[in-house]
């Protein structure tokens, strides 16, 4: 697989740690400002996944993989995309029906 | 042309599966998987809190300044990683051992600040897996990951011995490769556990 990954110059990883330290205190502000539920829960979600996408882009040099090798690990969410949807109808309604 | 190539070449069209290749391919497979074991903790949490009436606000019971500084530890770990990784494909073997220690002991550090808030939710709030789904879904989650972690922590440590002794070169170095995906997964997962179980009230 080393042969086979793209050849590339050294990313930037500082300015990814950089980004990476942004985003995290964006999220630590997020977390705290009063802004609606909905606003709040999309805005982490969305700044998590975009933590993790730079992480496995950069840190992991997926960016830089093969074509199929990129497929082969992204599969895995098109799986758990299916799981949570599947289980969304279900936690919604039955709301409250177990004690915290 | 490639096609050309590999007949005229019929060992190249096959690569021995215990070539580095190989070794990288099998570590993402494996990832994959345990991927997929977050994935279902993960639903399973979401399923039980927004089935639940009335989960605790988490900022109120965890001690999320703190775990935000383990955040930052870890991905800082994952640049240490990157650094070493760097360091041996440059034949630095000093800058290898030294990135890795610095790895290790980010890690060591995340583990140390989780065993604190472990022991303080348990001893001082009298949180346990007992108590409730918010107990039980804290610790699984958190302890699932920290199991990663301490893995990782040895794993990079035997890294670390090998690459001393001078095992790997600027031509001879996927296992630290390899080890540094698995790594960077670990710090991956974290950053949603954090989000999921930490942030979002």
């Amino acid at each position: 697989m080393s042969s086979d990954a793209k050849e590339h110059a050294e990313p930037n990883y500082w300015g990814v740690w950089l980004a990476l330290l942004v985003l995290t205190i964006i999220e630590l502000a997020v977390a705290k400002a009063p802004v609606p539920k909905a606003f709040m829960v999309f805005s982490l979600c969305a700044l998590a996944l975009a933590k993790a996408a730079l992480v496995a882009a950069y840190f992991m040099h997926l960016k830089f993989e093969k074509y199929a090798l990129i497929l082969i690990v992204l599969s895995p969410l098109l799986l758990s995309a299916i799981l949570y949807i599947g289980l969304v109808p279900d936690a919604i309604t039955h709301l409250h029906w177990i004690a915290p | 042309m490639a096609h050309a190539a590999a007949m005229s070449h019929p060992q190249e069209a096959y690569e021995n599966p215990l070539t580095p290749g190989w070794g990288k391919l099998m570590m993402w497979i494996f990832l994959c998987s345990d991927a997929m074991s977050f994935v279902g903790l993960l639903a399973a949490y979401g399923a039980v809190r927004l089935g639940s009436s009335d989960w605790p606000i988490p900022s109120t019971r965890l001690d999320v300044p703190l775990t935000a500084l383990n955040t930052f530890i870890l991905i800082c770990s994952s640049v240490t990683m990157v650094k070493a990784l760097s360091a041996i494909r440059r034949g630095d073997r000093k800058g290898l051992v030294l990135w890795l220690l610095g790895t290790i002991a980010g890690g060591s550090a995340f583990l140390g600040i989780q065993a604190f808030e472990w022991t303080h939710q348990i001893v001082v709030e009298g949180l346990s897996i007992k108590t409730s789904l918010f107990g039980a879904t804290f610790f699984i989650l958190t302890g699932f990951h920290g199991c990663h972690v301490l893995s990782g922590v040895i794993y990079l440590s035997c890294i670390a011995i090998r690459g001393a002794r001078g095992g790997y070169t600027a031509e001879q170095n996927s296992p630290v490769e390899i080890a540094g995906l698995y790594w960077h997964f670990v710090d991956l997962i974290w950053i949603l556990v954090f989000t999921f179980v930490y942030l979002i009230s």
